[in-house]
């Protein structure tokens, strides 16, 4: 502490004469020095940047015409997931039946129950997962699920224009008005 | 009797201590600090479990906004590179750009977010009156006619031999097409590798990524 010893050495007192000098205090009173302080601090917390965005890194494969460079996949390896809107998920194992009985919808959330599943169930050398995003999708939903296969540790995934018939299908499912109308007349 | 004097003690409390600390975070938050810079698209990312710092030099960004509008801009050191794609395009394009227009977009934090019709305009534009602005975004959706697919093919000629990292920021409500148009330009241009900016969020516990050692996560 910056105070120095005031006190006196044995308390002799000076004769009675002699006035004492008036002691004066060293400290100062640091208080509203600590306010600015912490005020300050408050102030830069809150402007601060703390955690810098992340890049995540995406290949792209290259699109080819030819059949013998493109990959061949067995149908039973793969799960297929549609992003649709609403943050819904529609999967499908394999090749979707006519009927679209192997047609389900799960959310982001139970996904990866869905992946974990498969992933388990499968030749971790086939396993391939094929994302399809739909219109109604938004970029936060593809990120997500590219997330979601560094989180599961998937080897092997491909993000894949639509089919019509899968858009269609996902209308149906969601109950858009117009599109369930000729699909029940059918 | 030695002891009749009751020793008063001040209510005060030492605030020397007190005051050491609060300086020191104050200082610490002081150098540690970085300024956001002021951007006038404002766009809300995704998060990710990535750790790799996205980089800031060498960069073509592609910014997706809630509307799915695209706009271009590239990293303020690289001014050469900037003329070169500006270059390109205009004569691409056929378009007539003054001396003035190109230095304009080699301007530091211009981004572009219209079509080549319009070009011209946003580069006679000065410099201050570019917030009130409204652009269009650059088309992407329409096969036919993806105007990135220009821009990235600049962008990748003026980059030749160089390091470029393409970066694409999108805003979580923007919906796919406009994606699906970016990465359709990426690929007509053999630019198959780019990254997406994220916000760092923690692995799920459990998961299949959380099991394994982290040195081993291959990005």
């Amino acid at each position: 502490m910056a105070e120095m010893d005031t006190s006196g050495g044995g308390g002799h007192k000076k004769g009675p004469g002699v006035k004492k000098a008036k002691k004066l205090s060293t400290r100062v009173d640091l208080t509203p020095m600590v306010d600015l302080g912490f005020l300050l601090i408050t102030f830069f917390i809150f402007t601060t940047t703390m955690s810098q965005p992340t890049g995540m890194r995406l290949f792209l494969p290259k699109d080819t015409e030819k059949p013998e460079e493109q990959n061949k996949i067995k149908e039973s390896a793969v799960l297929t997931l549609l992003l649709g809107g609403n943050n819904v998920v529609y999967y499908y194992e394999g090749t979707l039946l006519p009927d679209a009985s192997n047609f389900k919808t799960t959310t982001f959330k139970e996904v990866r129950e869905v992946i974990i599943n498969k992933k388990k169930s499968t030749d971790p050398k086939d396993f391939m997962v094929v994302i399809k995003p739909y219109k109604e999708s938004t970029y936060q939903n593809v990120v997500d699920m590219l997330d979601e296969m560094t989180i599961d540790d998937i080897k092997r995934y491909a993000m894949v224009d639509i089919a019509e018939v899968e858009g269609m299908l996902i209308d149906r499912t969601a109950g858009v008005p117009a599109a369930a109308a000729p699909a029940t007349t059918k | 009797m030695p002891k009749h004097k009751v020793s008063r003690k001040g209510t005060s409390v030492d605030m020397t201590a007190m005051c050491d600390v609060a300086f020191l975070l104050l200082s610490f938050f002081i150098l540690t600090t970085k300024f956001k810079p002021s951007e006038v698209l404002t766009v809300v990312t995704p998060n990710s479990v990535s750790t790799k710092v996205a980089p800031e030099n060498d960069v073509a960004l592609i910014t997706i906004d809630k509307d799915g509008k695209v706009y271009l801009s590239i990293s303020d050191k690289n001014v050469s590179e900037k003329r070169e794609i500006i270059d390109i395009v205009a004569t691409s394009k056929n378009l007539t750009l003054s001396p003035a227009q190109k230095s304009a977009f080699a301007r530091a934090g211009y981004y572009v977010g219209v079509p080549f019709s319009k070009l011209p305009a946003l580069l006679g534009t000065p410099a201050e009156s570019i917030k009130n602005i409204k652009m269009e975004g650059i088309p992407v959706t329409d096969t036919l006619n993806n105007e990135l697919q220009i821009w990235m093919g600049a962008v990748k000629s003026a980059f030749e031999g160089k390091k470029l990292e393409i970066l694409v920021k999108g805003d979580n409500a923007s919906k796919y097409p406009s994606f699906q148009g970016v990465i359709n330009a990426f690929k007509k241009n053999d630019l198959m590798k780019f990254q997406m900016i994220t916000n760092p969020e923690a692995v799920p516990m459990g998961s299949e990524l959380s099991k394994r050692p982290r040195t081993a996560t291959p990005q």
